[in-house]
Parts: structure tokens; sequence; C-alpha cells
């Protein structure tokens, strides 16, 4: 048993909601779904931490950045351990966070299409004009087209609102 | 050479021998495309790029730190990109290929994501648990990857005359270097047989399916299966791995352990 002396769970899961992305810092690490576990083993807190893509270099800033935080909180004693299954998904991402993206101006993913492997489908619904789902995040507009399926980031792709002109990010589902 | 420690088992070595193959593959292609950065036809196409390689070498890291970790001698990922020269790579000649034009580089990637996503997905159910994580992984940014140079090759090869022209002189160039991807030895048959990995042989039918309706969408005419170049996978490389290293390697090998 934790001793009373730790902070609990819950409230280091509060602090790491407070710790911003740092590629698009206006969601936090929990928003992102990118922390999927904190417990205490005897003295050591251990945050369990999935990467969004495996090659993301952000994915060293967060490590540094949860441990900063947790050290800003009086706690010298984390460990870090990298969980690769279940491979992270845009489906983790909060409501809140979905939100936060769209006022950001990057439209959030569209939900429950992470890639499930059918690549028929996939390409399908990628290379058809038809992006109905993606609405612009300025005008809302669903009138919106794809110019690259990547962007400024690994996770992100490029669109365009062909009503009020305006190119976008699109936080790409997988 | 005896010692007391004990020998590496047959699995071992095969397993490392396939870890260092994949991981090769990865790693060689991602610093191929690489190459693009800052030179892409189109800002879009330039970032696309350059996203593809960052997820390669993403991929590498997993594939070589698990080759060093089962391994067992100390060696980390980085040592094994870094420090072991041309013969020592197991990566197929495909991905050693020089970039050429944009056609050229698309059909390259084409070719090999085709095969990478029909790879990664039955290793999904590997025996090996560690494996199927990395390939869980892996097969989500793979299958974007396939979305994305099918998508290019069937619009530059249903594209302009010149388009067409050098997307057809591309698989042209290109096929004899495919066949090695379906060719196994005894260490995938041993590891096939522990439920591994699959068979190397067994991908050929679902890559056809895929290259062969890509191609028919892209007006593009499969050429002919005929002599097939192979040796990566046993360390038998092309002039143009050698070259690859001696630029990528440059930095480690000219300031042992240097880091930032």
């Amino acid at each position: 048993m934790a001793t009373a002396l730790h902070p609990s769970v819950d409230e280091v899961w509060h602090w790491l909601s407070k710790v911003p992305d740092p590629e698009i810092p206006v969601i936090s690490l929990t928003d992102l779904g990118v922390i999927r576990d904190v417990g205490w083993r005897d003295d050591t807190l251990v945050v369990t931490v999935t990467p969004t893509y495996s090659g993301c270099p952000a994915t060293t800033v967060i490590n540094l950045d949860i441990e900063r935080a947790l050290a800003e909180k009086g706690l010298d004693r984390v460990r870090l351990e990298r969980q690769l299954s279940p491979a992270w998904t845009t489906d983790w991402i909060s409501p809140e966070g979905r939100e936060k993206l769209r006022a950001y101006g990057i439209a959030p993913p569209t939900d429950g299409t992470a890639a499930d492997g059918i690549l028929m489908k996939r390409i399908d619904r990628l290379s058809g004009r038809s992006n109905l789902t993606i609405a612009c995040p300025r005008c809302g507009s669903t009138a919106t087209e794809k110019i690259s399926q990547f962007g400024s980031t690994p996770c992100k792709a490029s669109y365009r609102c062909t009503e009020c002109l305006e190119p976008f990010d699109y936080f790409k589902c997988i | 050479m005896a010692t007391a420690t004990l020998e590496p088992t047959v699995a071992q070595a095969a397993l490392v021998e396939f870890l260092l193959r994949i991981g090769d593959n990865t790693l060689i292609l991602g610093h191929r495309v690489s190459e693009w950065c800052g030179r892409g036809p189109a800002l879009e196409e330039d970032i696309a790029l350059a996203n593809t390689a960052l997820d390669l070498i993403g991929q590498t890291q997993l594939w070589l730190g698990l080759a060093g970790e089962v391994e067992g001698q100390g060696r980390s990922a980085d040592d094994l990109a870094y420090l072991r020269d041309g013969y020592e790579f197991r990566n197929i000649l495909l991905v050693e290929r020089p970039n050429g034009d944009f056609g050229m580089t698309l059909m390259r990637q084409f070719v090999f994501d085709a095969w990478h996503y029909l790879l990664l997905k039955a290793l999904e159910g590997s025996a090996d648990r560690r494996i199927a994580e990395i390939a869980e992984k892996a097969f989500k940014e793979v299958s974007y990857h396939l979305d994305r140079s099918r998508d290019l090759v069937i619009r530059l090869g249903d594209g302009s005359a010149e388009s067409h022209r050098r997307m057809q002189e591309a698989l042209d160039d290109l096929w004899a270097f495919t066949g090695e991807m379906f060719v196994g030895d005894a260490a995938d048959a041993a590891l096939a047989e522990a439920g591994v990995i699959p068979e190397p042989q067994s991908l050929k039918v679902g890559w056809d399916e895929i290259v062969s309706d890509t191609l028919t969408e892209a007006t593009l005419k499969p050429p002919a299966d005929g002599y097939m170049h192979k040796g990566g996978r046993r360390g038998v490389h092309t002039e143009h791995l050698g070259y690859l290293l001696a630029e990528m390697q440059f930095l480690q090998r000219a300031y042992p352990g240097a880091t930032w």
C-alpha cells in the first residue's frame, strides 16, 4: 500500500491533465490519450506512456515534460514506462480535447474512423473527394478537400475549405 | 568458442536475423526517403516524404532496439545502425536503390508499402508478443503510407504522357528487385514453423493483388517476371549501400559516441 505521504493517483492524473502537448499546446497529455496508467510501485511513481507515432520527435519531449511537471510537485522518484500495445488511436482523444483542437483551428479526427486495416475501404474514403465528415474548423463548411495526406506534424494532414478558402490542418485518424 | 555462457540457440539467432532484416529495411528506406527533405517537387510532397521517413526511422528504433535486446550483447539500436559495415546489413536490395526522380521514389515506395503492409498485418498475429506489439503500432502508419503511395502511382501513371512514361520506366527498372521480398531461407523457415513470422512466399498472392489492381488503374503494364536480384538479406549488397552508409554513419565514425 502507498503510504499517506504519497499524493494519490487521482491527484497525479490531475497534475498531468495540466501538462500541455509540446506540439499542440492547447490540449493536454491526458486529452491526447497518451498516458495509459499511473500507479505507485513502492516509493516510485510509474507513469505508463504510449507514443502517438513511432517516430514522433515529440515523444522524447513529452517524457521530459512529464518528469519536469512531477518534479515541480516534489516527486523525484518517477519512472516512465513505454507501452506499445494497444497502439495509440485518435479515438482516445477526449471530447474536450477534440473541442479544443477545433477552437485552435485544427479539424479534430472524425470519431470512430480510426484505421481499421480494411485498406480498400479507407482508400475509397480518403481518395474520394467526398470528405463530408471533415468540417472546416473556421467556417464549419463540410465542402473541404485534401491537399496532402501529411501536414506540419506526423499526426496531421493538410486540407482546404472550398467555401472560405482557408487551408487547415486535420488531425488524421489512426 | 568454448565459454561458460550458453551459445545462443538457433531460434535466437534466427530471431536476431529476422529483426535485423526488418529493421534494416525500414532504416535504409527511411534514410533514402529522408534524402528528399528540402528537395520535394512541392511543399506538401516534401513534408509527406519527410513524415514517411520519420515513421520508418521510428519503426527502426523499435525493431533494431529489439534486435539488440534479443542478441544480448549490449548493442543499442544506434550501435546497430551506425556501427555496422555494409556486409552486416540485411535489407533487401530494393530499399537501397537510389531515389532517381520523384516517380521512381514513389514507385519504390509503393511496391515496398504493399509488401510491408501485408507483412506487418501477418506479424500482428506473431507468437512473439514483442513482435506483435511493434507490428500493431507500425501497421497503422504503414496503412497510411500505402494509401498515399498507391494514390500517387495511380495519379502519375494515369496522368500526363510524361508522368506515365516516367512511372512505366520506374516500374520496369524496379521490378527485378521485387522478387527478393518473397524468398525465404532456413532462418525464415524456423521462425515460420514456430508461428513467429509468416513464410515470405505466403505474402506473394496478396501483394500481386494489390499491385495488379493498382497498376491497372494507373494504366501501367506490369513487366514479365524474369531474373530477380537477390543478396541483401544475407549481406550481399549493391554498390549503392556503401555510399548511403558513408553519409548516414559519418558522424558516429568521425566522432565516436557523439551526442546532442
